[in-house]
Parts: structure tokens; C-alpha cells; sequence
């Protein structure tokens, strides 16, 4: 009975709220938006971040100087810290200023100038914190000092500055330092001026520095990246590069004071994780309050935040659908988000389920427990999800998975007739209709070229079909038969699935890093779909690296790959069927080694074009080519549904933005209510599991003392 | 400590180094098999735009440039020693850790990270060797009788279920069902222990099953033996006989399993961390071997084998305790 009592005790100790309660008491009723990650990121720097788990924080904490509108779409930039749009002037190779019309060949270089708002502040951090004599009071730090130091808070003294356009600049410098090693790195240095050998200065410059000392990146000047003015900068852009204002939106190019990467280099710094890495410094409505990425990270309000409202304006339905119920109010409108770490699907779920997340994916183990396939074959929310009052919100994500052809093989390979032919006939027998009813639970649509819907340039209905699977049928796209497939393979000279003249079977190979249970069944899919057309395939699955390696090597034949969009222009999914970009030899993005002299010159013409009639025509074009081509089969674009509770206001999904948690509102006293009457303790079980136990008990207690006495009689 | 114990445990230290030196040989041996320095570069630069010049930066950062055991360009001695495998590995013979590849201090991650394995291994570990022997001794008692079949089949039974099945049908009953404990989480301090209930229970029962059964066995060769026949010959009652006489004569092989593993209870489980959300050293290894960061993975390889090591040399000292007759010189 005692250890009942104890262990009732333990486990009402500190919570007034629900027994199976996951947060400390105090936080109950607060304005926190809970959610959680599975995988701790691996770099918060600006300059490293790329991960999509990684952005979640990166953006909410550093302010590059554009933005996605939140609400409208198609996706369209507006400035954040800049003042407008930046000023785009381009020049010739002896510095003429050409006009804007100017052919891109023409164009020597670009110049984008960016004027920031003034008056924007960082968020409070030690870097900044200075002695009355105005030095920085951290450094240098003293020795004993920070041998008393063990988590980031003990930081006593924080400060914060103005931003300036000298951060900015500073990060772009940032990006070509070698111990860095940005993933962007190798792109930019492409297109800014100067970054290249910047980077060759740098990486001698770190050579002759011990690992964590300080490089002061302001005695190195970058020929591409120069301060105007206190609140003006520009980037110089070698000729004609239009989607360079999208790379503008992303936190690789938020401003990064020199003051924390110099706090930060100091000796005993990097043992304590105290880096950029893992404590990040911006101007964003967060700022990284907590980060033990083993367990918590939690982002808390800025509280030097400039004034951002939010948007009074959005598409058409989403005043109806009470996103535009916040216009004009001041952002951020959380207090805090609490991220936690849930490595496994199913505690996640029964947490969500409880109240304790605000939102939530959906797994394939939790798809049917939470969506119902109506009759028209949309989803909808089961019964059990709408009692709770969980909404469901989809969207069509701005990605393409594909199963590539190694152009370079030489059974599949080729512009020649009959290899296209082959590809034709795959392309046909490969249905991803079902694929996507099977493995997806009807997460994605199939793909009719390599523009997802909501890029430019993607076509919607008849227009918008692959003729090639494809025809229209009753105000509807349908599947070319087999027989079609047959027939072209056939053309390809493979009656049958064999080879005309020695009959030998025709046998392909699809590389595959996919293993375990779950990869079983979709390969044994594509096994089946090859089978219809009488062609075996023949699966070689291995691991990442050696995929790579024979990607690299141009050895695959068949491969399944994908692509999430950088930013919402035709270019960043086109320039992957851009001959000069493979990945043979070049180890470009082009996996597929396709090249095709029309589509290459177009795509030149196309990529420094602005959108228009004339765009758009050259697009359909290399789509047309493409898909007659078929360097790909299409596959699908994926969809993405989440699920969020009654309480979690403002949650229109921006597949392109990435700092949108300012715009979320939760109303915590909703949740409280939901929480309690979900979270009831049943105690009953308790007690009877232990009179269970106690009446297993008394015969053992008779017979120990039968026992006993047997013996004291003996 | 007697002089014979103090050089005993000074000549197992010794023994220790070419055993550590030949378990590094092995981790650096396999783990480059099958990664290159390229490949690692590749799995940290991420899926996107990433160069050759990119790998080689990554490379030369993070001291991957070196030969992995023979640098024919080095002169003299440095032929062996200019190498990456000596580079990465003498430090670690005073547990100097580094950095792992994606900049975290790797012996920082350790020592936050034994603590909530730790939280949930001790107690886990005392609680259950409390409830087996228990139990064990409980059956020995009504041995013979349908209370120690019941008892056995039971064991079975427990035996028979997949760990995961305790962890998922604990949370569903406990947090989902009744709503008694939270399904997962961690706080450090007071405020933790409602996290940690529901992982050692589930950790106590899942062990039950096995751990009885053996206990059981050891306890019924030794309830035939002579000296316990003389005890009840005394008149001691049977519950003298089991917990003080059996009990103590069979610490020795208790201790053998038993010992072996206290120093290694800071490295934490893979699946009952995953699963109740702890923030210990449980997945460390796998996540590091999952990133290919073969910082972590020898760091890792190595604790191991040394909290393996001392786990036997405490085993050996721990027979002095149980068995007088046991000497170790």
C-alpha cells in the first residue's frame, strides 16, 4: 500500500494538470506552439544550413532581406529587412549600364542593389554585450570565466545592435570560407563575382591560422559584395541571372554579425558547442532560446523584433477560411515554440492525439486511422479526427519524383529511335496511378512532365498531359493501354519482351538504394510492371555511397531520384535535363546524362527570361521534347497532408516559405479545455491489477505457511 | 587493497592497451571498407550541388586528406605516423574525443548523454536484479508445486514476446489508454520522474521473462547441494535457507552476468530511448554510424570496449567480495 501511495505521489508530483501530461505545470495556458523533430539538425549556420528539418529553426531565427508572401500564390517575393525589391541594373563588359531588355549574352554582369530597413535590431546575445568603456565584454573572454560556464545561459551580460549591410556582405564572404564547407558554395561561386578565387584566398588564408582561431574576414575584401552605405549593399552577378532574387530569400543569405563568429572563435568555445552552429545570432522573430537538440529546442519571441505585420491580403477563399481573421496584427504571435525530439512515429501520434502537439503529419501505420477516401477519391478526415475537431490541410508539393534512364546505356540510352522507343513504352506500363494508391495512400499525383504544379510554366487539364502515357478521354486523362506499350516495344525491336532476330529476353536493371521490408514490396511492384510487357528486371539494390558512385560512373541503367524545388522558377527543375549540367564525369544534377542539342539551346534562351507569353512558349516546347524524349518516366508529384487542431489558427501551407511561424496563433485556453477532457486518468485498471496480485498472493502465503508449519512438525 | 589486488589490476590496465589498440585497428579497418573519405564528404554535404572541389574542402577541414595507413610521401617514421589512422586514434587514449564531423564536441555529447541513459539503466538494472532474484527464489520456494509452474510458464510467456511489444503495449495501456504517465519525454531532475516510470517498468518486466528463469536454474543446483541440506538439518526455517545460504552461494555466477554490465548501463538501450524520447547515448552510435561520422563511431567502438574491460576487471574483483577462497594475484 505504501508503495501505491508513493508511487500516486510521483506521479502527481508537479502536475496540476493531466497525470500523463508530457509539460511542466507552469506552462499550461501559456502562448507555445508545441511541435517536435526526429532528426536533430546538423547545422543552424546560415551559411551550412540546407536541410529541410534544419530550416525549421534557421528561418524563424535569420532574416534574409526577401520573403514569400505568406497567403498569395502563385508564389510571389516581397522584401523583409530591404526596403523593396532590389534594384537590378545590368552591365556590359566595360561597365555600360544596359537596359533591362538587353539579350543575356549582351550582359557581363548584373548588379542587385539592396537597401535594408533601418532601425532593425538583433536579438539579445552575449556577442554584443560590452564593458562600460564600450569593449566587448566576452572578449577576450577570461579563462575562469568560461571554465564556469556550461550551458549558453550562464552568459550573464547579452546586448544586441543595429543591423547593417555590412552583415549581409559579411555573410556572402561567409560562404566561400573553407571551414564552412557551404553546400552553396560551389553554385554561387558560378555567378558571384570574385567568390571563386575568394575562396582560394580564404582557404590559404586558413592554412597558416590555428583550427578555431579567428578569421577576420574584413581584411579580406570580396571583389563581388560591397557596403554602399550603412543600409545599402550590392552583389555583383556575373551576366544575366533572374533567379538570383530567389536565392535572396533563403537564410544563406541573412545577415550574420562579425561579432558572434569572433565571440565564437575563441579557445574553449567549440567544446561547450558554442558555435554559429548551435547558437545561432539573427534579427528574426526568434531567437534560439534553448538548444539541446537531444531533447528540446526551443525558439522564444525576439524581444527586439522590427515591426512586421501580418498580411492584409491573400487568394481568393482565405478570408472565408479565417486566414486573414489576424490582418494588420503586430508578428510574431506566439510567445514560444517548443520543438521536442520523437524519433518514432507512434508517440508522436498518441501524443498529438492527446492535445500535447499541435499538429502533426501522417504516417503510413496512422493513414487510415486519420483519412477516409471518399467516394469521388478525395480524402477526407475520419470520423474519430473531425469529433476532435482536427482539420486537414493539403498541398501539392513543389517536388518530382522520377524514375530516370542513364542516357549513356546502350540498350536504353540515346536519342536514337528505338531506345526512345523502350523508354516510351516503360513510361506507358509503368502506372503510377496505382503506384501512388499503394505505396502513398494517394499522397501525390501523377506526373505529366518535370514542372510540379505551381511553378511557372506548368500546365493544368488536356493541354497539360503527356500525350505520350497519356490521352483525353471524356473531359479526362487516361492511361494509354498495354497493348500500346507492347506495340512500341515492339517498334523498339523487342517483340514480346525479347530481341528480334536472336530471341534472347530482354533483361534491365534498376539501381536502387532502397532496402528492408517496405522497399521489398515497391520493388516487387516495378518487377511487376516490367513483367506486363514481357521484360524482366532485374533489381540491384546497395547502399548510398555505391549508388552515388555509379551514378557518378554513369553504371546505372534504371534509377529511381527526386527533386525538391530551391525556388518556384522553371529553371530549377529544367536545368535537370540540361545537357553541360550531368552527372557523369560533371557530377551536375542532370542524373539521367540526357542531352538534347534543342532542349540545351532553349533552355539558355529560357532561363534569364521574365515570365511571359514568350516564356511560357519555349517552355512548352522543352516540356514537348522531354517528353518525347522520355530521358524520364514521370513518376509523381508527391502531396503533403497535415493535420492540426481547433485551436492552431493561420495554418495555410507555404511550401516555399520558410519562416512562416510568425503567422501561427494558437489559442491556449482552447487547448487546456481539450486537453483535460482527453487526458482523464483512469485508475481503476491500477487497483485491480493489484488485487489481482493480492489474491494470486493468499494461496502462495497459505501454502508458504502449511509449509512452515509442515516443517516446524517434522 | 592488498598489494597482490593493486598489481593484479595494474597488470589488467596493461593487458587493456594492445586490446584497445587492436579493437581501433578493427573499427578504422572495417568502417573505411565501406566509406571512403569521399563518401562521408558526400553524406555531410548533402544531396544537392555538391562538387568535387566541395568533397575535396570537406576533406582537408575535417583531416580526411591523409592515407589511411601508409603515407608513402612522408619521410622516415612518418610514413606510419603522418596517417589518418594514427592521426584519429592516439588522442583517444586519453579520451580525447574531438569534434564529431558535424562540429559537436563529442566528449561533451557523452557526458550530458550518460546521464538520461543512466536515469533510466540504473534503476532499471536494481529494480529488475531485485524483482528476478525475487522471483526466482520465490519459485525455487514453491518449487514443485503449481505455483512454480505457474511462475515458469509465466517466465515463458514473457520470454516469448518481442521487446517492442512491451515498450508499444506499455505506452498504449499507461499513456494512451489510462492516461496515468506521459507516453514519452525527458526532464532533467524531480520533474523527470513521471518520464522514467513507464520506461522501467516496461525495462523490469521485459526482463523478467529470461532473467528468472536463469536465476531459477542456479538457484535449484544449488538447493541440493550439502551445506544447505546441513542448514535445515540445523532447523533454519526454508526462507533463512533460500535468501541468506542459496542466495550467497550463487553470487557468483549472479555477479558474473551482473557486474559485467554496470559500467556499460551509461551507454543506454537503442529502442527504449527511440521510443520513450530519451535524450541518452542509446542511438548515438547508430545515428553516427546511420551519418557515416566516423568520429563518433570510433569514439563510441572505443568507450565501449573499455567500459567492457572494466566491467570484467570489476566482475573479477567483485568474486573477492562474494568468495573468500577467490584470490587475485
Amino acid at each position: 500500500m505504501r508503495a501505491w501511495l508513493l508511487l500516486s505521489a510521483l506521479l502527481l508530483a508537479g502536475c496540476n494538470g493531466p497525470a500523463n501530461s508530457p509539460y511542466p505545470a507552469g506552462q499550461a495556458g501559456q502562448n507555445i506552439l508545441y511541435s517536435a523533430f526526429s532528426e536533430r539538425p546538423k547545422h543552424l549556420d546560415p551559411a551550412r544550413s540546407y536541410s529541410e528539418n534544419e530550416v525549421v529553426f534557421t528561418g524563424q531565427i535569420y532574416e534574409p532581406p526577401l520573403q514569400y508572401h505568406y497567403l498569395k500564390r502563385p508564389y510571389e517575393l516581397e522584401p523583409l529587412t530591404a526596403t523593396g525589391m532590389p534594384r537590378v541594373s545590368y552591365h556590359a563588359a566595360d561597365g555600360r549600364v544596359l537596359p533591362a531588355s538587353a539579350p543575356a549574352a549582351a550582359v557581363a554582369y548584373s548588379v542587385y542593389e539592396v537597401r535594408i530597413k533601418p532601425g532593425i535590431r538583433y536579438q539579445p546575445h552575449p556577442a554584443f554585450a560590452k564593458r562600460p568603456d564600450g569593449s566587448p565584454r566576452y572578449v577576450p573572454i577570461d579563462p575562469q570565466e568560461l571554465a564556469g560556464i556550461v550551458r549558453f545561459a550562464d552568459f550573464k551580460e547579452t546586448g544586441s545592435r543595429e543591423l547593417v549591410a555590412a552583415d549581409y556582405v559579411y555573410q556572402i564572404k561567409r560562404l566561400a570560407n573553407p571551414r564552412l564547407s557551404s553546400p552553396i558554395f560551389g553554385l554561387m561561386a558560378e555567378y558571384i563575382v570574385g567568390l571563386k578565387e575568394y575562396g582560394a584566398t580564404l582557404a590559404q588564408a586558413v592554412k597558416d591560422l590555428p583550427r578555431e582561431a579567428y578569421l577576420d574576414l574584413e581584411r579580406y575584401p570580396l571583389a563581388g559584395a560591397e557596403v554602399v552605405d550603412r543600409y545599402t549593399y550590392r552583389v555583383k552577378i556575373k551576366g544575366k541571372y533572374p533567379q538570383f532574387v530567389y536565392w535572396l530569400a533563403m537564410p544563406f543569405f541573412a545577415p550574420v554579425p562579425f561579432e558572434a563568429e569572433r565571440f565564437y572563435s575563441q579557445p574553449g568555445m567549440m567544446e561547450r558547442n558554442f558555435s554559429l552552429d548551435w547558437q545561432p545570432v539573427g534579427t528574426g522573430p526568434f531567437y534560439l532560446a534553448e538548444n539541446d537538440p537531444n531533447r528540446v529546442m526551443r525558439l522564444q519571441r525576439n524581444p527586439h523584433y522590427h515591426d512586421d505585420f501580418y498580411p492584409a491580403e491573400g487568394e481568393p477563399g482565405d478570408r472565408a477560411a479565417g486566414l486573414l481573421a489576424d490582418a494588420g496584427k503586430r508578428l510574431p504571435l506566439l510567445d514560444q515554440a517548443i520543438y521536442r525530439l520523437e524519433k518514432e512515429d507512434i508517440p508522436y501520434w498518441t501524443k498529438f492525439l492527446q492535445g500535447y502537439y499541435d499538429s502533426s503529419g501522417i504516417s503510413s501505420d496512422t493513414f487510415d486511422q486519420a483519412i477516409r477516401i471518399g467516394p469521388d477519391g478525395q480524402p477526407d478526415l475520419s470520423p474519430e479526427m473531425r469529433e476532435r475537431g482536427i482539420e486537414l490541410s493539403t498541398a501539392v508539393r513543389s517536388s518530382i519524383w522520377y524514375v530516370g534512364f542513364n542516357m549513356r546505356d546502350p540498350t536504353l540510352g540515346g536519342l536514337g529511335e528505338p531506345a526512345r522507343k523502350l523508354r516510351q513504352a516503360i513510361s506507358i506500363a509503368l502506372d503510377y496511378e496505382e503506384f501512388i494508391s499503394i505505396f502513398l495512400n494517394g499522397r501525390g499525383i501523377p506526373a505529366q512532365g518535370p514542372l510540379p504544379p505551381g511553378i511557372y510554366g506548368h500546365r493544368t487539364g488536356e493541354a497539360g498531359i503527356n500525350p505520350v502515357v497519356y490521352r483525353w478521354h471524356n473531359g479526362r486523362m487516361v492511361r494509354r493501354g498495354i497493348d500500346e506499350a507492347k506495340r512500341l516495344l515492339a517498334e523498339a525491336g523487342y517483340p514480346n519482351g525479347r530481341e528480334r532476330g536472336s530471341g534472347r529476353p530482354l533483361t534491365l536493371y534498376l539501381d536502387t538504394m532502397a532496402s528492408g521490408p517496405e522497399a521489398k514490396a515497391r520493388l516487387d511492384w516495378y518487377r511487376k510492371q516490367f513483367e506486363k510487357l514481357g521484360v524482366q528486371l532485374v533489381v540491384r539494390a546497395t547502399d548510398y555511397n555505391r549508388f552515388q558512385d555509379k551514378m557518378l560512373k554513369g553504371n546505372a541503367q534504371i534509377f529511381e531520384w527526386g527533386w525538391n524545388a530551391d525556388y518556384p522558377d522553371p529553371e530549377n527543375f529544367l536545368f535537370l535535363l540540361y545537357g553541360p549540367n550531368r552527372k557523369m564525369e560533371l557530377n551536375g544534377e542532370n542524373a539521367a546524362n540526357y542531352a538534347n542539342p534543342e532542349f540545351d539551346r532553349l533552355f539558355v534562351q529560357m532561363k534569364d527570361m521574365a515570365n511571359g507569353p514568350a516564356r511560357q512558349a519555349l517552355i512548352d516546347r522543352m516540356v514537348e521534347i522531354v517528353r518525347h524524349d522520355a530521358p524520364w518516366v514521370f513518376a509523381y508529384y508527391p502531396k503533403s497532408f497535415g493535420l492540426r487542431h481547433a485551436w492552431v489558427k493561420n495554418g495555410k501551407p507555404n511550401l516555399m516559405a520558410n519562416n512562416t511561424l510568425k503567422y501561427r496563433r494558437v489559442e491556449p485556453e482552447r487547448r487546456l479545455a481539450y486537453q483535460a477532457q482527453w487526458n482523464r486518468a483512469v485508475w481503476w485498471p491500477l487497483l485491480l491489477l493489484f488485487l489481482l496480485l493480492a489474491l494470486a498472493a493468499l494461496p502462495a502465503l497459505r501454502a508458504y505457511r502449511r509449509r512452515q508449519q509442515a516443517a516446524a512438525k517434522a | 587493497m592488498m598489494p597482490g589486488m593493486l598489481a593484479y589490476i595494474v597488470r589488467r590496465v596493461f593487458y587493456a592497451i594492445p586490446i584497445l589498440i587492436g579493437v581501433n585497428l578493427i573499427t578504422f579497418a572495417l568502417f573505411f571498407v565501406v566509406n571512403t573519405p569521399d563518401d562521408m564528404a558526400r553524406i555531410h554535404l548533402g544531396a544537392k550541388h555538391v562538387t568535387a572541389e566541395a568533397i575535396e574542402r570537406w576533406k582537408v577541414e575535417h583531416g580526411y586528406d591523409k592515407p589511411l595507413f601508409f603515407n608513402p610521401e612522408a619521410a622516415g617514421l612518418a610514413k606510419l605516423g603522418d596517417t589518418l589512422f594514427v592521426d584519429k586514434s592516439l588522442k583517444l587514449f586519453v579520451f580525447d574525443f574531438g569534434q564529431a564531423d558535424d562540429g559537436r564536441d563529442i566528449g561533451r555529447e557523452i557526458t550530458t548523454r550518460m546521464w538520461p541513459s543512466l536515469a533510466i539503466a540504473l534503476p532499471t538494472f536494481l529494480v529488475g536484479l531485485l524483482a528476478y532474484i525475487s522471483f526466482a527464489l520465490t519459485m525455487v520456494f514453491f518449487r514443485a508445486t503449481y505455483l512454480d509452474f505457474a511462475g515458469v510458464v509465466l517466465c515463458v510467456v514473457l520470454m516469448s514476446i518481442s521487446g517492442l511489444f512491451y515498450i508499444i503495449g506499455g505506452q498504449y495501456l499507461l499513456g494512451k489508454l489510462w492516461h496515468l504517465v506521459p507516453v514519452s519525454g525527458f526532464e532533467p531532475g524531480l520533474a523527470g520522474l513521471k518520464f522514467l516510470l513507464l520506461p522501467v517498468l516496461v525495462g523490469v518486466i521485459s526482463g523478467l521473462g529470461d532473467s528468472s528463469r536463469f536465476y531459477r536454474t542456479l538457484f535449484l543446483e544449488e538447493i541440493h547441494k550439502d551445506y544447505v541440506r546441513t542448514a535445515r538439518a540445523k532447523g533454519l526455517s526454508e526462507r533463512i535457507v533460500l535468501f541468506r545460504h542459496v542466495l550467497g552461494n550463487a553470487m557468483i555466477p549472479i555477479l558474473t552476468g551482473a557486474v559485467v554490465v554496470i559500467p556499460r548501463l551509461f551507454l543506454g538501450s537503442l529502442i527504449v530511448e527511440s521510443f520513450f524520447g530519451i535524450p541518452g547515448l542509446g542511438s548515438y552510435t547508430i545515428d553516427a554510424i546511420q551519418a557515416q561520422d566516423f568520429a563518433i563511431v570510433r569514439a563510441m567502438v572505443f568507450l565501449g570496449s573499455v567500459l567492457y574491460i572494466l566491467g570484467l576487471l570489476l566482475t573479477d574483483l567483485s568474486y573477492t567480495l562474494v568468495d573468500p577462497r577467490v584470490r587475485l594475484e
